[in-house]
């Protein structure tokens, strides 16, 4: 480039800047148009060879001019200045060199281009990893084109639901007459387009009797809906569609604090008037700045008014580079000459002299502009000066929504491309893409290694033959061998010359040499738009127990479990974890505590065959249990193996209630209701979940009755039973059982009432010298008693043998998991028990490795972790080999990763009142 | 976005739905256990068609049987089953 | 004799153009017979017909692949490498197979860009750190490499996580594998396929199998669409497709084939150090030496041979690895593909002989074969050269469902979408 290409004209108000410089861009300039109007022409190096570059296109197909635009945590790198529009304070920068653009060190790589082909870096680098690792570091540093951002993302992203009878992609002429016509025939319509101003090829090619704009305010007025900045990124099953529309150019600040919306949309039909992307023609140096595609410069002359040469060559094979001589011819620049690798074509506009049998074979310049264009002419080489290129190899239809789809493509001779054909959607490609111009294929002209097919990765004509001579002959080893179409543009200007260049090795037509397939997205699509919200939480809601913000009240240390969060202590001041979990677990062993317990799988299972039902998913006896009592139970996978864990109680003739884990109560909700309504439908009963319906208090400790006794009026029921009751003033489920190992009450209540039976039991137990207690206080009493839990000892891996269990189960059999406990490995000895150990030095690690002697293979491990609560002194549960049989033994648990160590001596896991005095009546 | 017709709510996204298993793999508890365990643990799989038990789990939480094809994905046949589809 | 690969060689080429390569692989008709025929082309299938050839000295081999070799899921996996599995049968199978992916690239000459930059299982509350300690202390007791690291010392590996404590998830700490890392996909398979060629192994692309040959009870060989190939022992090995290559020979398999999403995003300047997993949410992100960040997460979670995901599953993955790393958010995502992937009954491989004579299974490697490629051909070719599991691969025998001796490291039991 030599200077400005474009006469201002006053509008150029839009200040930007680029690598430092400050410029001026008229109201719609892309930055590339802007470029090129204040004689920028160099704008990029290249990925590998670290050659200089420009801008080739107008498009999103755009290989080359790739920048970093905006600041701080909302700067996206690899942005194309052809799809970039210009706003004021707009700051770019360009990718890729060091110290600056114009002088880029790292250009010293394209001398040793010779020995860096396609693939070199699979035939060196030997040795140790170790060794790799240190080239690795260098070519990681060299890979890669723009920065990410280091802070976080100011922006916000949104997502919408839409819904339509009829989507139409694109603006051009045929979109627009599509919309319209759906519009106007009463059908809900979608039209959109990428660019920030509809028209398509018209913006570049106007047509008097098409306005777009006014089209578009038909279509609106019709209540279609039109959205520009707008891309279809992925065409689903079903017509399900997803858009990306920017609501603020990269860089800029949205005004409404959202940078991007994805839409989700299902169509009734779809209408693809994509159009064509150019095709671009090999020669030497094809990748120098100054060659552009043809309807490229056209769309910079009379969109944007750039004149991006002076004194123009052209190269082509087909008639619509001629339209580009005249646009030029029209703005002042001269045509050198027009190339015309045909025998013959169409009139040429006056003054430019037509060259046939003619092609391109080597350009050169200085890095910022081009100088000359050598052809072979009939044959023979002939020169030109000239500061541009225009080329055109014919046209390849933009269509990859199709494809997506599941659409097949037919192949036309004619113009050497693939016509979108048939569809298995209510999909159809309508206006240009179906009918390119006729394009021959042409042999080019020029050095193979210099010819360039992808730009972006550097991979010439050459790197191609190269992995053809080296067998990766299929289009898709030869794309993997050589990176070609794997660049940000994915190809979208390299695909159909790499296949015709393959095609003719595998001397093939190129529908025979093979395609690749075709996926989401069309262009790149912004990570954070398609995280949405779900970037600030992980896509992760928070489940509240009813009574969270009474607990919060007392600033409790809460417990993640999944998407719930619990009480895990309530520590005074100057309490940490340990220390409160200890006064409190104290407090239940000695006077009494209340707990939260909401969080419990909860089934109300009624009718007839209740007990059968319950007696499937069991595998325990429920059946006979009286009415008013509750027994301990747990449930076995179908493989045999014990997934969750819980108690079982009949709350009237024909109803139970179930109780089970935290955990697993989405799977044991799952588990139940595909008995219920798949195993067994025949049965009749129903299962209502009430997880939620139920807000659950465990009250515990020697005074627990007594307290009970208190606020319900009347005697409690005795272990294991089941009473109705009424707790100020609200109706109540009692249940009579212990997990901590006191004598203890599950209190039911219905969740919008809970508070004030919370508010009702905590001011009697305190009144004793009680005190509510947490999840890591439970963990405390229920480890000393040798309660299991999910997660912990019930790990999915044992048996109800294995846990100790083995006596409950229901000799009946026929309940779920009763066939895989047969089988042979479930029942073999030496299988991981459950057993207690005792530490005969301090802390047991949890998760810690049972070993025999240093350096030898675990033999268990340690599932839970505690302390004796009154007593003092370490204990665990562990899951260890023939556990049952090793009481008495000392093992060592290590845990190298800790560097902690405890020699135990395996015992009972039952470590308090074995018996069950405390609460047995 | 793949759409399961359910037969009380009509054409749904798939991400309502979710998959419980084959029909085939459906252990009966009143079975012999090697007929069990046959079922539990060996599969058809096969390139095309396959009845398949799923649930419209956050819809109406029906369930029913899929006749669906593996690799084109299309759904053959949807049958209700549970209490309510009881003859 | 073909040109080894060297820096050498590769400046010799700088001269002459490089026109001194050979094809990496011959192109040969299949023959009649061969002693032992390998379904399947991928990375498992070349790696094994190549220890067949190298270290049992079994050179009249065939591998039969469908389309065209590394196709399947060796081309389209997110590349990582470890051994740090909490049950000792597969923590000691993987780490046979890490110690020879340290010396695979000298041993294939061919730079597989093995890469062992680290790999960390992020733990988000206390018990996701006891479960990532009881791992680690498992693998050290079985000398496998593996240490805990806390939020600085995270931090300083990979700067770009968010380590606050108001996050959704917050980090507590990690287990990290130093060992392990990650490699150039398609390297491994064009690796193994050029050196196994070099042994005299006929690989034959465009040749798929429709059935197999029965000679009484025992399977003497198999039916292809370039003709019926007879062989001494077969060995299935098509990873996603092993339902329905087994249905042929009549055989039900405990697995089912599901669909496996992964993206990766337009390359940027380095960023993201090791490999980083969580021990509790579901996704994975590591940095490709083009400078894409490659990622994943959960399966579509139903059985399909489509290769074709909901976009729903990939925004959830996105969503995850965004909150715990904020500087994902402006890059784009480039390339999406998809996989068959072959969930078995207890998320463990199964490899050793079929239920038919004559007839052997390696399948079952659900999302997680990529990383077993040399162990999984180790094992495979002794079992096909002996007839008989090695001890390494003894555990993951077919009979296993049945008698109940499952190996079951996520601990979720025989269906595959609870996986």
């Amino acid at each position: 480039m030599s200077g400005p290409t474009r006469t201002p004209s006053g509008e150029e108000a839009i200040p930007f800047t680029f690598d430092g410089t400050t410029y001026h861009a008229r109201p719609g300039d892309t930055l590339a148009a802007a470029l090129l109007a204040n004689g920028v022409g160099l704008v990029g190096r290249s990925f590998k060879y670290h050659r200089p570059r420009g801008i080739m296109t107008a498009g999103i197909e755009e290989p080359n001019a790739l920048v970093t635009v905006g600041k701080g945590g909302r700067a996206e790198p690899n942005t194309r200045a052809t799809d970039l529009f210009v706003y004021p304070g707009m700051v770019a920068t360009s990718q890729n060199r060091w110290p600056s653009l114009s002088f880029d060190v790292a250009a010293i790589f394209g001398l040793a281009a010779p020995a860096l082909s396609a693939g070199f870096y699979y035939k060196t680098f030997f040795g140790p990893a170790k060794h790799w690792m240190r080239y690795e570091g260098f070519i990681r540093r060299a890979a890669g084109l723009g920065n990410a951002p280091t802070e976080p993302d100011p922006d916000n992203f949104s997502q919408r639901a839409g819904f339509c009878d009829v989507l139409v992609v694109g603006s051009g002429p045929a979109g627009l007459k599509a919309a319209l016509e759906a519009a106007e025939a009463g059908s809900r319509v979608m039209l959109v387009e990428q660019d920030a101003a509809p028209g398509g090829s018209l913006l570049r090619d106007p047509d008097p009797a098409i306005d777009p704009a006014a089209m578009v305010e038909q279509i609106k007025a019709l209540g279609g809906e039109v959205l520009l900045r707008t891309t279809a990124s992925g065409y689903w099953d079903h017509n399900f569609l997803t858009l990306t529309q920017r609501l603020a150019e990269p860089g800029a600040v949205p005004p409404h604090g959202f940078a991007q919306r994805l839409w989700h949309v299902r169509a009734g039909r779809v209408v693809l008037a994509t159009g064509l992307i150019e095709r671009p023609v090999p020669f030497a140096n094809n990748d120098h700045p100054g060659v552009m595609l043809s309807q490229a410069v056209r769309s910079y002359v009379r969109r944007w008014g750039v004149l991006p040469g002076k004194r123009v060559v052209i190269a082509t094979n087909n008639d619509d580079t001629y339209l580009t001589a005249q646009a030029l011819v029209d703005a002042g620049a001269e045509v050198v000459a027009l190339l015309d690798a045909r025998a013959s074509g169409p009139a040429a506009p006056a003054g430019v002299t037509v060259h046939y049998d003619a092609r391109p074979s080597s350009v050169s310049g200085r890095k910022h502009a081009l100088r000359k264009v050598t052809a072979v002419i009939g044959g023979s080489e002939q020169s030109f000066d000239a500061d541009l290129i225009a080329v055109s190899g014919g046209f390849v239809p933009v269509s990859h929504l199709h494809m997506q789809a599941g659409g097949k493509l037919t192949w036309s001779e004619e113009a050497q491309a693939f016509i979108p054909g048939e569809t298995p959607q209510a999909c159809e490609t309508i206006g240009s893409a179906l009918t390119p111009p006729a394009a021959p294929a042409i042999a080019p002209a020029g050095k193979a290694k210099k010819s360039f097919v992808d730009f972006q990765n550097d991979v010439s004509l050459a790197d191609i033959d190269l992995a053809w001579q080296e067998g990766y002959r299929s289009v898709e080893h030869l794309k993997r061998y050589t990176t070609l179409g794997m660049a940000t543009d994915q190809g979208k200007t390299s695909n159909m010359v790499a296949l015709s260049r393959l095609a003719e090795k595998q001397g093939v037509s190129v529908p025979q040499a093979g395609l690749t397939t075709f996926r989401p997205p069309f262009t790149p699509v912004t990570m954070g738009l398609l995280a949405g919200a779900g970037a600030r939480n992980a896509g992760a809601h928070v489940r509240r127990i009813p009574l969270h913000g009474l607990h919060e009240a007392y600033v409790p240390i809460w417990q993640p479990l999944g998407y719930w969060f619990r009480p895990r202590a309530y520590p005074y001041a100057d309490e940490n974890l340990a220390q409160a979990a200890l006064r409190e677990a104290r407090t239940v062993r000695t006077v009494a505590g209340l707990s939260d317990v909401s969080t419990l799988g909860k089934f109300e299972v009624s009718g007839p065959d209740a007990a059968a039902l319950l007696e499937l998913v069991c595998a325990t006896t429920v059946g006979k249990l009286a009415v008013g009592r509750g027994r301990y139970t747990f449930m076995c996978r179908e493989d045999g193996f014990v997934f969750d864990d819980g108690t079982v109680w009949r709350l009237a003739e024909n109803r139970y209630l179930l109780t089970s884990s935290t955990g697993g109560a989405d799977r044991m909700a799952h588990v139940i209701s595909y008995v219920r309504n798949s195993l067994r439908p025949d049965l009749k009963c129903s299962v209502v979940n009430v997880q939620e319906h139920y807000a659950g208090i465990a009250l515990a400790g020697p005074r627990a009755r007594a307290i009970l006794a208190g606020l319900i009026g009347t005697q409690p029921p005795r272990h294991m039973g089941y009473a109705p009751g009424v707790l100020a003033g609200v109706p109540v489920h009692v249940l009579a059982a212990s997990y901590s190992g006191e004598r203890a009450f599950e209190i039911h209540i219905e969740a919008t009432h809970a508070a004030q039976v919370w508010r009702a039991i905590e001011a009697a137990t305190r009144a004793e010298g009680g005190a509510p207690y947490g999840l890591e206080a439970m963990e405390l009493l229920r480890i000393e008693k040798g309660h299991v839990v999910v997660g912990g000892e019930v790990d999915g891996r044992s048996t109800p043998h294995d846990l100790g269990l083995g006596s409950m189960l229901n000799k009946a059999g026929g309940f779920i998991g009763a066939a895989g406990l047969t089988r042979p490995a479930l029942g073999a000895p030496n299988r991981n028990n459950l057993v207690g150990l005792v530490s005969l030095d301090g802390p047991i690690p949890e998760g810690g490795m049972l070993i025999q002697r240093s350096g030898q293979s675990p033999q268990g491990h340690v599932t839970a972790a505690a302390r004796r609560i009154l007593e003092g002194g370490a204990i665990a549960l562990a899951l260890l080999q023939g556990g049952h049989k090793r009481h008495g033994e000392e093992l060592i648990v290590t845990s190298p990763t800790r560097g902690e160590k405890a020699r135990v001596r395996v015992t009972s896991p039952h470590f308090y009142d074995p018996a069950g005095e405390r609460y047995r009546d | 976005m793949y759409q399961i017709t359910c037969p009380h709510c009509g054409p749904r996204a798939q991400t309502e739905f979710t998959y419980e298993r084959t029909t085939d793999s459906v252990v009966d508890p009143a079975s012999d256990a090697a007929t069990a365990m046959q079922a539990l643990f060996t599969r058809a799989n096969p390139m095309g068609l396959d009845d398949e038990i799923w649930r419209h789990t956050y819809g109406c939480r029906a369930w029913m049987v899929l006749t669906r094809h593996r690799v084109t994905h299309e759904i053959h046949a949807v049958k209700a089953i549970g209490p309510e589809a009881l003859p | 004799m073909k040109t080894p690969y060297s820096a050498f060689s590769l400046l010799r080429g700088a001269l002459n153009g490089q026109k001194h390569w050979e094809p990496a692989w011959r192109d040969p008709e299949p023959r009649a017979s061969y002693d032992v025929i390998i379904i399947g082309g991928g990375g498992h299938g070349l790696a094994t017909a190549y220890y067949l050839a190298k270290v049992h000295g079994i050179r009249n081999v065939a591998v039969l692949e469908k389309s065209w070799i590394g196709g399947g899921n060796v081309g389209r996996n997110t590349t990582l490498v470890r051994s740090n599995y909490r049950l000792p049968q597969l923590h000691n199978f993987f780490e046979f197979g890490l110690k020879l992916w340290h010396n695979l690239s000298d041993d294939l000459n061919y730079n597989v860009m093995f890469s062992p930059r680290g790999a960390m299982f992020l733990g988000h509350n206390d018990g996701d750190m006891i479960k990532l300690a009881e791992r680690g202390d498992a693998m050290r007791c079985d000398g496998i490499d593996a240490e805990l690291l806390s939020p600085k010392q995270i931090a300083k590996i990979e700067p770009l996580l968010d380590l606050s404590r108001s996050a959704r998830f917050p980090i507590d700490g990690a287990l990290i594998q130093w060992r392990a890392g990650t490699a150039r996909h398609d390297a491994v398979a064009w690796g193994y396929a050029r050196a196994a060629d070099a042994l005299g192994v006929d690989i034959i692309q465009k040749c798929e199998v429709t059935g197999f040959v029965k000679d009484g009870n025992k399977i003497t060989g198999v039916e292809t669409t370039r003709g019926r190939i007879l062989a001494g022992r077969t060995g299935i090995c098509v990873a996603g497709h092993s339902g329905h290559v087994a249905g042929l020979a009549g055989l039900r398999l405990p697995i089912e084939s599901q669909t496996l999403q992964a993206l990766v995003t337009e390359g940027v300047k380095p960023m993201v150090q090791s490999v980083v997993m969580s021990q509790s949410l579901h996704f994975y992100v590591s940095q490709s030496d083009k400078g894409g960040i490659v990622m994943g997460g959960d399966p579509d979670n139903w059985p399909s041979y489509a290769r074709r995901g909901q976009p729903t599953i990939k925004e959830h993955a996105i969503a995850q690895a965004v909150s715990v790393m904020p500087a994902l958010s402006r890059l784009r995502m480039l390339r999406t593909w998809s996989g068959v992937t072959d969930m078995s009954f207890d998320g463990s491989p199964i490899i050793g002989p079929s239920p038919i004579d004559g007839l052997y299974l390696n399948a079952g490697w659900c999302y997680g074969g990529f990383k077993a490629t040399p162990a999984s051909g180790w094992t495979y070719a002794h079992t096909l050269a002996t007839g008989k599991a090695h001890e390494l691969n003894a555990p993951f025998s077919l009979e296993r469902f049945m008698t109940g001796a499952t190996i079951d490291e996520t601990a979720v039991g025989p269906m595959p979408n609870h996986r």
